[in-house]
């Protein structure tokens, strides 16, 4: 993180897109520079100033309004500069292009600039985590998970489990410590061993409860695939404007071609049309596509659409599919198994809803999921391997076997208590959406 | 205030551990030092088991010494038996012990002490201390006398209202034979200080003469006898055996049915005991089941036939301490010289103290030893120097030391007395250190000495041991490194590596728990070269070597969120979202740093990471106005 801090960022502040303006926002020690090179000046802080930006070679790239604040008086604590250009996708990608050509200077990670803000202590984060997901919550299976998480059934189970690897700690200890007095006896490795081993096989089953509570966090994700003309498109917009399918409404998750997020009977999903996914050399829709093919690569259903007049659409895993054959009131025929459905007339449609939803509640096993965030996956799986060595070495050397014990317990106190606070800024930060 | 007033920069009052240590440092430094006791005549002495280091301890011994303290090489000159505890187990958790001649090595202090230049020892009790605006400015002698300074450290052990019990007996005092200070105690209390009380105890001291040696189990020391100190060449005493018995069930018998009579059990004594160092009928009482536990029948000098027999701590009346040792083995007919005894005294809680050992209260006041909390001599030398130091630093108008949790146990030690406090006796294990793996008694030369000498506190003699000893492991690390053999060569010479083509360096082979040095010799014999500390030292390092490139990043993390200092002004009532349970603990504890507040039971995610905002934020704001 030190470097971090070192090194100047830059971002797209304002919605992607076309736009009337777009704000380019650059923060850091290189801030006067990036100023001098593209906008020829440094303003006078807070006064906005009409100049012409090029780039490192003169190059013209727009007239902007240009904003200087110096620091500290900044969101972020540092020398801040605002560039205001025209909003088209083609001056927006080469203002980054030229930024980030610059010594020094980067595009923002997630959360960046908020993160710097904190830092800076311009910001006052008396929110924790649990508290951040009920407020973030948008539907009712969100929000019952987040209540658990602070009501600890986490911290609870954490407490334990390092409670158990303490105790195998504690007759390390007598052995390791206290040999020398005699009254030390019996076989205390293997004592601490087998407590070892007992907490190993409860961590492991709560990993296999991952999957799940970061679903429900983030949103089951059902794919729309299929052959052009096969009704994607369509399927979204329909779904999306749907009563029972609310579409969120936080700006920014939504990039309109590609995905919608809704609310069905209570469970988050984010409906993706692949149709949307092409290749691109818009950096930022580039950025959007390369998220949305990840998203599919991880798909909980997959909606297999193809027109009721064409011919059977094939698709490889079979487990995760519900085929649909679009645009019923065409003359066609539906196969067995397939769902027909039209937008035109609405046939159709409350039934396949009812199928998504029974299919996605056929994934849950019914058990709370315990761990819901990549950070609580980190640390448990990082006391796993640790317990994995603890178990597996047959060094027979107690200091090595307490390390790794130790290593496991440390691992597990990020999540409740003694913490890496590092650890869980850039965990923080990095849900926090580029360059806010 | 007398112009013909003595002057001092630092005055110890205590000739006990901490105290000799403290003085010592501070002359060392540079600083005019005085240290002030009732009896010179007992600057070193043990008053409780003649013996120095131990597992954890023997690392405090090793690292007092690598800072050019005194009680490594006082413990050579009076050693009789020298044995590494855990020898069989790993370099880490091995921990280097040895009987004292106990006037030998009373006499190797005291000599030591005679030889410091800037040191002057001085006769007398410390009634009063003198502060005026918060600051100490001198002290006042019970005869009247007083001495001008600008830094006191205060080792008065457990002479702080220190009160003996035995059985029904009860005698206010410090030790046996010394009277209490009850002037400073009520110092302290008038300076608002938060006062405890904690207990601890000995043993009877038994004639010699009067055991049944032959009859008993006896536990030679090492041969050769491997020294605490580096700058040690060999020991020179004479060496000799300890005798091993048991108690036995008749003796738990007579125990219960006197309980009623001890002390600990009647109620009569309010200090709490250490748990790890229970006495006799706490043992019976809480480990019932067992059919004896064992005792060490210590000699404690050589030409002294008083044996120590340690095990059996206890404060049990006279008459039933004499009919316990009939019950146990070899002791049937053993003469008592000295009843054991359980004192109790008053301790000042450790987390008024920062972690310089410099009071909060009282600015130039340092407490080093069992004030603090702890029990032991070497936890005691250990906080001594280090007071001793720092207030020779602040005398010269040098900021304080401070030494942390991933360098050493000094660092350990202080942390867990500031951070935490005490509830029991601190004693110093290798559990504590969570670096343990790098905190070995065969690196702490390598880890402090040249921070020692930054700090002003190693001389020349000490330096130049240092360098050579560091060239030589330089040396065969290179060595070990440059040397390699594919896995057929290696088999050639009966050395079993995995049979995948790869070359390995003589520092990966050593690694491998299945293979010695000594292999490793026999294939390439200018191995045969380096001294054996030199040997041991290098090879744990390979042993340990996985382990401690794990631990690198956690060291990493620890040490960024220490550099994240917590400013001493920071108003906590400005941090919103924090609780008021936990302000109040912030505002008792005084973290100073990021690591120091993780620490603080009950802390929060939360809650660090506003004050690490706000931490932050002051920082900023130093650095934009220019301060350092």
């Amino acid at each position: 993180m030190a470097q971090l801090a070192h090194t100047t960022i830059v971002a797209l502040s304002s919605a992607p897109g076309k736009a009337g303006v777009g704000v380019v926002r650059v923060s850091g020690p290189r801030v006067r520079f990036v100023l001098e090179t593209v906008a020829g000046l440094i303003p006078q802080p807070r006064v906005a100033t009409l100049r012409q930006l090029v780039d490192a070679d003169g190059e013209a790239i727009d007239r902007a309004l240009v904003l200087f604040f110096a620091a500290p008086a900044s969101f972020t604590g540092e020398d801040v500069a605002e560039f205001h250009v025209h909003g088209s996708r083609a001056i927006l990608a080469r203002m980054l292009a030229v930024l980030t050509a610059l010594p020094d200077v980067r595009l923002a990670e997630a959360g960046e600039f908020t993160r710097r803000a904190f830092e800076a202590g311009k910001l006052d984060l008396a929110a924790v985590e649990g508290l951040a997901d009920l407020i973030d919550s948008e539907t009712e299976w969100q929000r019952q998970q987040a209540l658990r998480q602070m009501d600890g059934a986490l911290g609870t189970l954490t407490l334990a489990w390092r409670a158990t690897l303490i105790e195998a700690m504690s007759l390390l200890a007598a052995e390791l410590d206290f040999s020398d007095e005699g009254d030390v006896s019996g076989p205390l490795q293997q004592q601490a061993l087998d407590l070892a081993t007992d907490a190993l096989a409860s961590l492991k089953s709560a990993l296999g409860s991952f999957a799940m509570g970061e679903r429900i966090r983030e949103g089951f994700v059902v794919v729309l695939a299929g052959p052009p003309n096969a009704g994607k498109s369509s399927l979204l917009n329909a779904l999306a404007r749907r009563d029972v399918a609310i579409v969120s409404p936080i700006a920014g998750t939504t990039r309109d071609t590609l995905e919608v997020r809704l609310d069905l009977a209570g469970i988050p999903v984010i409906l993706i049309d692949t149709a949307g996914l092409r290749d691109s050399d818009d950096p930022i829709e580039a950025e959007g596509v390369r998220r949305a093919r990840a998203l599919v690569e991880r798909a909980d259903l997959v909606l297999g659409l193809r027109s009721i007049d064409s011919d059977p659409y094939r698709i490889e895993n079979e487990a995760n599919l519900l085929a649909v054959a679009t645009k019923s009131d065409l003359a066609g025929e539906v196969l067995p198994g397939e769902r027909a459905i039209s937008i035109k007339t609405g046939e159709g449609l409350a039934e396949l809803l009812a199928d998504i939803v029974g299919r996605i509640q056929g994934l849950s096993s019914g058990e709370p999921a315990l761990l819901t965030r990549e950070r609580h996956r980190i640390a448990v799986a990082d006391a796993i391997a640790a317990l994995e060595r603890a178990v597996t070495a047959r060094h027979g050397q107690g200091e090595l076997l307490a390390e790794d014990i130790r290593m496991a317990v440390v691992a597990l106190e990020r999540l409740v208590g003694r913490i890496d606070v590092e650890d869980v800024l850039d965990r923080l930060f990095a849900g926090f959406c580029i360059g806010k | 205030m007398s112009t013909h007033r003595q002057q001092y920069d630092v005055i110890v009052v205590g000739g006990g551990h901490a105290g000799a240590e403290a003085a010592a440092a501070a002359a060392r430094y540079g600083a005019r030092t005085a240290l002030v006791t009732h009896k010179p005549e007992t600057i070193g002495v043990m008053s409780c088991n003649p013996a120095i280091g131990g597992l954890g301890k023997g690392h405090l011994v090793r690292e007092i010494d690598a800072l050019d303290g005194i009680m490594a090489r006082a413990a050579d000159l009076g050693g009789i038996q020298f044995r590494m505890l855990n020898r069989r187990k790993g370099p880490a958790v091995r921990g280097p012990r040895a009987q004292a001649d106990r006037k030998l090595y009373r006499q190797a202090v005291q000599e030591l002490l005679a030889a410091q230049a800037n040191l002057d020892i001085v006769a007398g009790e410390v009634f009063d201390l003198e502060v005026e605006a918060g600051r100490v400015v001198g002290v006042i002698l019970a005869d009247g006398r007083r001495f001008a300074t600008g830094t006191v450290v205060l080792t008065t052990g457990t002479f702080l209202r220190g009160l003996i019990h035995i059985g029904e007996k009860r005698i206010p005092a410090g030790r046996v034979d010394e009277a209490p200070s009850l002037g400073l105690s009520a110092t302290l209390e008038r300076h608002g200080f938060p006062l405890g009380r904690l207990k601890t105890g000995t043993p009877p001291r038994l004639d010699g003469c009067s055991i049944d040696w032959a009859a008993l189990e006896m536990q030679p020391g090492d041969e050769p006898p491997e020294p605490f100190s580096a700058l040690t060449s060999a020991i020179t005493n004479p060496q000799i055996s300890c005798g091993i018995t048991r108690t036995t069930l008749a003796s738990h018998d007579l125990i219960r049915a006197n309980l009623h009579r001890a002390p600990m059990f009647s109620g009569q004594i309010e200090g709490r005991g250490p748990r790890y160092c229970p006495s006799i009928e706490d043992k019976v009482g809480r480990f019932g089941d067992r059919d004896g536990h064992q005792i060490f029948l210590e000699p404690e000098g050589l030409d002294d036939d008083t044996v120590y027999p340690n095990g059996i701590s206890t404060s049990l009346p006279e008459d039933v301490q004499l009919d316990l040792l009939k019950t146990i083995p070899g002791l049937e007919g053993a003469a008592m010289l000295r009843p054991g005894y359980a004192i109790e005294y008053d301790f000042v809680d450790p987390r008024a103290l920062r972690n310089t050992l410099e009071t909060r209260a009282i600015a130039g006041l340092f407490l080093a030893g069992q004030i603090n909390g702890t029990t032991g001599y070497e936890e005691a030398g250990a906080q001594g120097l280090l007071a001793g130091l720092n207030a020779a630093r602040m005398a010269g108008g040098v900021e304080a030391a401070v030494f942390d949790r991933t360098q050493s146990y000094i660092g350990v030690l202080v942390d867990d007395l500031v951070t935490h406090g005490v509830t029991e006796p601190y004693r110093m294990f290798t559990s504590r250190a969570e670096f343990r793996l790098s905190l070995r008694v065969d690196n702490a030369d390598e880890r402090l000495t040249p921070l020692g000498l930054q700090l002003g506190v190693v001389g020349s003699a000490r330096q130049a041991a240092f360098e050579t000893r560091n060239s030589d492991i330089s040396s065969l690390r290179d060595r070990l490194k440059a040397l390699s053999l594919t896995p057929q060569q290696a088999q050639a010479v009966g050395l079993q590596l995995n049979h995948d083509g790869l070359r390995r360096s003589a520092y990966q082979i050593l690694s491998y728990p299945d293979v010695g040095f000594e292999q490793l010799a026999s294939v390439w014999p200018e191995l045969n070269d380096y001294a054996a500390p030199v040997v041991a030292r290098v090879t744990a390092d390979a042993v340990y070597a996985v382990y401690l490139d794990r631990q690198a990043a956690e060291i990493q993390a620890y040490r960024r969120d220490q550099s994240l200092k917590v400013p001493a002004d920071l108003d906590l009532d400005t941090i919103s979202g924090l609780s008021n349970e936990l302000k109040l603990k912030l505002a008792a504890q005084r973290p100073a740093d990021l690591a120091q507040a993780g620490r603080i039971e009950g802390m929060t995610p939360a809650a660090l990471t506003l004050l690490a905002a706000h931490a932050r934020k002051s920082r900023t704001l130093a650095l934009s106005t220019g301060s350092p």
